[in-house]
């Protein structure tokens, strides 16, 4: 499931936090380069090849499930760029410093916002610096109060 | 009046069979209650499930947009809002409250779409103020932009309770939890996670034991079921919440239905009694089809495709179709079966059994 050392070095890469038979599959026709194969059953889970997908985010941002995220271990020589979709306001902005949180809602560290793409459907997708111990863990941010957001 | 196909009910199911019964050549009159059009599709702000014919990736709100706009633009559909409809005769005359007025209609085929109303839990201070459906608190956020309070414990892990827990995070809402009766969640993985990552807890086997108050809501209890759902003594947690939100299940708004004089069935598996239909989702009456969570609680996805089989199934019967809709009425067929494939319809594959066109032949 999770892309290997050899691929993750390589650049870019999406990973699908989707093991459920459940009748969806936008993330197909999202990509752009033919990398979700295309679903026999629409409940089939999505069947992601490694050497197509470039982690561009395009499926990430129309996920309805929200289960699509983006690692570029390339980004930095510390730190990894973590792309996650995200639904709340304010909307966060370049520069932030925020926490960054697991999949159970734990804070494991701190992120630096990179970039926020905004989608027609109205995702943002934040590219979030994030050390590489926790690269593989961070699923969502909590924004600090106002005023002390990116000093 | 007369129509051709008068529709019941402008959420996803109606709107979809109004559009398809009109562009296949029928004259239609399109019923909705409220003075709006969308039914609960204009309350959900969530991105769709599904495949790109059904708008999968859009949320309910812009596909309910959508709808409206061509429903609205199209030449055969004319548009009641604010018209309820009150009766079904043997001699074929459909009554309705249009703003207000008395009016009869003659419709040659008729679509019920009427959708499903919310079901209660039975606990102690149950009527306190600051205890909402899901359906309501939804329509306070989402169309009329007031909060339900400030921190809200969320009751049922379904699909619906999950979504709204996930709704009132991001309006600003504190959830306190999400308590479920059963012994897992019943909603999508994905749904779950959604809530997870923000730090909400999931208690599963736990139940609302009473709430409590002065005015209004003040505090929940709760505590845990054994495996044969009895409360365990000692395991009550109080939450202070003002709000708490019930999200425990539907049950189809059939009252037409059996007035008509429909062929009925109870099928828990699809939220109670539910009329016995045939594939092309006409009922046992020769003129009622019938289309979305009236037919059976399932999502808005299957009720769109839904509304489509009884739209074309409907405007086929009626005579003079513009076009041969078989072969479209044939791949919508396809698309519902392929939505209800997988292994988390197994319920709802189970309860249609029982009401499907070989159980009708049985019963008529």
């Amino acid at each position: 499931m999770l892309p290997g050392l050899a691929r993750l070095a390589a650049g870019p890469v999406a990973i699908m936090e989707c093991r459920q038979n459940i009748p969806c599959n936008p993330c197909a026709d999202a990509c752009p380069r033919g990398a979700i194969r295309p679903f026999d059953d629409i409940n089939d889970c999505p069947e992601l090849d490694m050497d197509r997908c470039n982690g561009c985010g395009a499926c990430l941002a129309c996920c309805p499930g929200l289960a699509i995220f983006v690692v570029d271990y390339t980004y930095s020589p510390d730190r990894v760029l973590v792309k996650i979709p995200y639904e709340f306001s304010p909307d966060p902005q370049a520069g932030y410093r925020v926490e960054a949180l697991d999949r159970s809602g734990r804070t494991v560290g701190m992120a630096e916002v990179i970039n926020v793409q905004v989608y027609k459907n109205k995702t943002r997708v934040l590219g979030l610096a994030v050390p590489e111990a926790i690269a593989l863990e961070v699923r969502h941010i909590r924004q600090l109060r106002k005023g002390s957001s990116h000093e | 009046m007369k129509t051709d196909i008068a529709i019941i009910g402008a959420g996803p199911a109606g709107l979809v069979a109004a559009l398809h019964a009109a562009r296949a050549g029928a004259r239609v009159l399109l019923l909705e209650r409220f003075p709006y059009l969308g039914g609960q599709l204009i309350k959900q702000t969530h991105k769709f499930f599904g495949s790109r014919s059904e708008y999968a990736g859009e949320r309910g709100v812009d596909i309910a947009g959508r709808l409206i706009g061509e429903v609205n633009a199209a030449d055969r559909v004319t548009v009641w809002e604010d018209s309820a409809a009150l009766g079904y005769y043997p001699d074929g005359v459909l009554t309705v409250r249009h703003q207000g007025e008395f009016r009869t209609i003659l419709p040659g085929k008729l679509i019920v779409a009427t959708g499903a109303a919310e079901k209660s839990l039975v606990f102690p201070n149950n009527d306190l103020p600051g205890i909402y459906g899901a359906g309501a608190v939804q329509t306070l956020m989402n169309v009329y932009g007031v909060l339900p309070g400030k921190r809200l414990l969320m009751v049922g892990a379904g699909n619906i309770g999950v979504i709204v827990a996930y709704q009132l995070l991001q309006a600003g809402v504190e959830v306190a939890a999400i308590i479920e009766a059963g012994p897992a969640v019943g909603c999508y993985q994905v749904h779950a996670a959604k809530v997870e990552r923000c730090g909400v807890p999931i208690y599963t086997s736990h139940t609302v034991k009473h709430a409590q108050g002065g005015s209004s809501l003040e505090g929940v209890v709760i505590c845990r079921l054994d495996s044969d759902w009895r409360p365990v003594a000692g395991t009550e947690k109080e939450f202070a919440v003002d709000g708490m939100c019930l999200a425990v299940g539907l049950s189809p708004l059939t009252e037409l239905l059996w007035q008509a004089g429909c062929k009925m069935c109870y099928v828990p598996e699809l939220g109670g009694n539910i009329p016995l239909r045939d594939d092309d989702l006409l009922t046992s009456h020769p003129d009622i089809y019938v289309a979305g969570d009236v037919a059976g609680i399932e999502e808005a996805s299957t009720a769109m495709v839904e509304g489509k089989i009884a739209g074309l199934a409907a405007a086929l019967a009626s005579g003079d179709p513009a076009a041969d809709l078989r072969p479209e009425l044939t791949a919508a067929k396809a698309q519902l079966r392929a939505l209800r494939a997988g292994p988390l319809s197994a319920k709802i594959r189970k309860g249609l059994a029982k009401v499907t066109k070989s159980a009708l032949a049985e019963v008529v």
